[in-house]
């Protein structure tokens, strides 16, 4: 296999940890994304299962429930050989009383190389990081960030685009209780892509256009301007009180649906992170449609979870040769 | 109630730490003296005996004890209006002992004790407890607030009259706002009989709910549930209204917002019976902490913005704000070292309060020492009714001396407090109790 060092630029990977798309540069981020595409050529060429973590352990550490995303970093540890163990809230001793902290030190002792956090309190996974000497990787902390979810959106777009600069992307839906927001923003920002998000205005957070972004209330407006649209999904179990009043209300004014498709740019793209809410913020007829990338995301999810686990190990062989 | 029933009640109290040598005399000599009830600020002595104040520049130059204050700023007893000692009930976070003997270190001759502990001080034999354990422990005087609501459920007024007997000098639900109107208008008609204030957390509760840290910028990216402004802002027009409506007397506590030192400034204007509060860490910190993810940043009402800020300082330079107070909310590590969402608000702040309110008022110059003192002195002295917080004779000998220039670093591990939740830690600063005296006793010294 061909070994991605470093960008086109010649930036290599110095990152300990993974904890979001705010604090690496565009050529990190292209350098992950560069290392995702060579996983996924050798997967087309069956070569499924490399060696490179074999020795290593890699814990998913899941405070919040979560099937795809624990899912996808479990095969991704599995596909470069790292030995993996699960550990999920119902089944750890947090419900005994045990600290977050506790948790984390007592799975260190087990001699893990790199962790994998999930958490619902934003900033978990950054807590971690002071206090381990593994290698954090954060899998979404509360409203805050999910970095590989970003990077799996971008690297979807760059491949049906072969670019990301110059495109116009919207991100549509609930911005205030989405880390997916938060790292689609960065990493799209700094890789010079033009964001809109767009949603109810009690879902739009106050000062976010401060990241760059430009802000619509009205998804028709915008829909014949973007290249692509991904679609957050309605967090229900996020919301303390009625941001909207109805569902039926949302899926009018926000939905994607064919009517809304057939006016948008030919050539559109629909994301959407998932799990989807079929008839919510996107109805069946687009989500299995032409336009949708979905199950794109989801194989690119593996490629890119594979990518991070992968440079983060090289950086620790190299911290200790 | 009479006066002379506030007096008794003080009296009650001064009894607490009794003086072990009844006939001694003490001078303090050669040091800055400034006693803002009296507007003294000069070079002089001060003549103690036993456990009273005998005078300023009585003429006495022998005494039992002479204590040589050069250099240094004698001033009356420093009183924290706002502590939990979280005894009875969290003895593991601090006890009364502990929590005095910080207040001590801090330079506080005397504390009011928040009623927020389990059970709560909600009855005459909880807040006579409390003064027995402060008694055993032999520091500080401590008086207890008692609660606004039994059980600070917010429901039904606990019984006021009897905590007033029980020493209870004003009443509170802590951290829990008294959210419902009704009954806020009922505690500030009831507790106006017995002159006594209530003590108003002044956050609406559902526009707080879950919050983290002030809503703004940096809550946004940092993807962290913010608490409004005008959480605070809204309450404290409701809680103006009602004293203005009843007559009462509202403390407002911690006040953290532009808008809210606003109006209290026009409510003062009005002549209405309102009073506020501020903590040091109000003043030196930011929002932006936040970033870092340190629960040590976490405390309710959160830290705010430097527009806020100077709001607070410009109502402190201009009286609207009366008082600096510590918040003090000791929490042993194991609950406070957690995620954000789980770790408890709130940070240790007695032994700190004296030098961040020199960093953040003195070294600027938005504060002369004068106005510094009084807010830690008679001011809350006047609001807790109590016959503390200055120097005039005959009065209780509870004196803190003060070492202006010594530079020091904060280091929470030396702390007396159990609690080591500070964001101070490694702060170098100037300004620290050099000699603090208890009713004429000297309970601490460097």
């Amino acid at each position: 296999m061909t070994t991605v060092t470093a960008s086109a630029s010649g930036v290599r990977w110095t990152k300990k940890h993974l904890l979001g798309l705010e604090e690496l540069s565009a050529d990190e981020i292209s350098l992950i994304l560069d290392q995702a595409a060579e996983f996924k050529r050798l997967a087309a060429e069956g070569e499924t299962k490399l060696a490179s973590l074999k020795g290593t352990v890699v814990a998913n550490l899941f405070f919040e429930p979560s099937t795809r995303t624990r899912t996808s970093f479990s095969l991704a540890a599995k596909r470069l050989s790292a030995d993996t163990v699960d550990f999920t809230a119902s089944s750890s001793s947090l419900s005994k009383g045990e600290t977050f902290y506790d948790t984390a030190q007592n799975i260190e002792a087990m001699g893990v190389d790199q962790v994998v956090v999930r958490h619902s309190t934003s900033g978990a996974p950054h807590l971690l990081s002071k206090l381990l000497k593994a290698s954090v990787l954060n899998a979404g902390d509360g409203t805050h960030e999910h970095p590989t979810q970003g990077l799996l959106d971008i690297f979807t777009i760059r491949e049906h685009r072969q670019k990301i600069a110059g495109l116009t992307v919207a991100l549509v839906g609930d911005i205030l209780h989405s880390r997916v927001a938060r790292s689609n923003i960065w990493g799209l920002k700094k890789l010079g892509a033009r964001v809109i998000v767009c949603g109810p205005s009690t879902l739009i957070p106050a000062h976010v256009e401060r990241l760059g972004v430009e802000v619509s209330n009205n998804l028709d407006e915008i829909l014949g301007q973007c290249d692509c649209i991904n679609l957050l999904r309605i967090q229900f179990e996020r919301q303390r009180s009625a941001f909207f009043p109805s569902i039926r209300e949302y899926a009018h004014f926000f939905g994607m649906n064919g009517d809304r498709i057939r006016r948008s740019k030919s050539d559109v793209l629909i994301l959407a992170p998932g799990p989807i809410n079929r008839g919510v913020e996107i109805t069946p007829e687009v989500a299995d449609g032409p336009h949708s990338v979905i199950l794109d995301q989801v194989t690119n999810g593996l490629m890119i979870r594979m990518a991070c686990l992968y440079l983060l190990h090289n950086r620790r062989q190299e911290e200790y040769s | 109630m009479s006066p002379d029933t506030l007096a008794d009640a003080s009296g009650y109290m001064t009894k607490v730490i009794p003086s072990e040598s009844p006939m001694s005399t003490t001078l303090i000599r050669g040091g800055r003296i400034i006693d803002p009830s009296q507007n003294i600020d000069r070079v002089g002595s001060l003549f103690l005996r036993n456990d009273r104040i005998e005078g300023i520049d009585t003429g006495a130059s022998v005494a039992d004890h002479v204590i040589d204050a050069t250099g240094l700023l004698v001033c009356p007893g420093l009183i924290d209006i706002h502590v939990s000692l979280r005894e009875p009930g969290d003895e593991k976070d601090e006890t009364i002992e502990s929590g005095t003997a910080a207040a001590l270190a801090g330079g506080m001759t005397s504390v009011a004790c928040m009623p927020d502990t389990s059970p709560v001080v909600d009855n005459r034999a909880a807040a006579e407890f409390v003064q027995l354990q402060s008694e055993r422990a032999g520091h500080c005087n401590v008086f207890p607030l008692g609660a606004v609501t039994k059980n600070n459920d917010g429901e039904e007024l606990a019984e006021i009259g009897q905590l007033v007997e029980g020493g209870a000098v004003g009443f509170t639900d802590g951290k829990l706002t008294v959210a419902n109107a009704e009954i806020m208008r009922r505690a500030l008609e009831y507790t106006r009989m017995f002159g006594r204030p209530i003590f108003n957390h002044p956050q609406v509760p559902e526009l707080a709910a879950k919050g983290i840290m002030h809503e703004g910028y940096h809550s946004m990216l940092l993807g962290l549930r913010g608490i409004p402004a005008g959480a605070e802002v809204i309450m404290v027009a409701r809680d103006i209204a009602l004293a203005e409506m009843t007559g009462g007397h509202v403390h407002l506590m911690t006040l953290s917002t532009a808008g809210a030192v606003d109006q209290v400034r026009r409510a003062k204007a009005k002549g209405l019976r309102v009073t506020a509060e501020v903590t040091p860490h109000h003043l030196a910190l930011q929002d932006v902490a936040l970033q870092s993810y340190d629960p040590n940043f976490k405390v309710d009402p959160p830290l705010r913005t430097k527009e806020h800020i100077d709001a607070l300082i410009e109502g402190l330079r201009d009286g609207t704000i009366d008082v600096i107070c510590s918040d003090h909310q000791p929490f042993a590590d194991e609950k406070k070292q957690n995620e954000l969402d789980s770790a408890p608000a709130g940070v240790v702040g007695l032994e700190t309060l004296l030098p961040i309110c020199v960093k953040t008022l003195i070294e600027p110059g938005h504060l002369t020492w004068a106005k510094l003192i009084a807010k830690l002195t008679i001011n809350p002295a006047t609001i807790l009714g109590i016959q503390k917080g200055t120097l005039k004779s005959g009065h209780d000998a509870d004196i803190t001396i003060i070492d202006p220039t010594t530079a020091w670093r904060i280091d929470p591990t030396k702390f007396r407090s159990k609690g080591r939740n500070t964001p101070f830690s490694g702060w170098e600063v100037k300004g620290r109790a050099h000699l603090v005296i208890v009713a004429g006793k000297v309970r601490y010294h460097v």
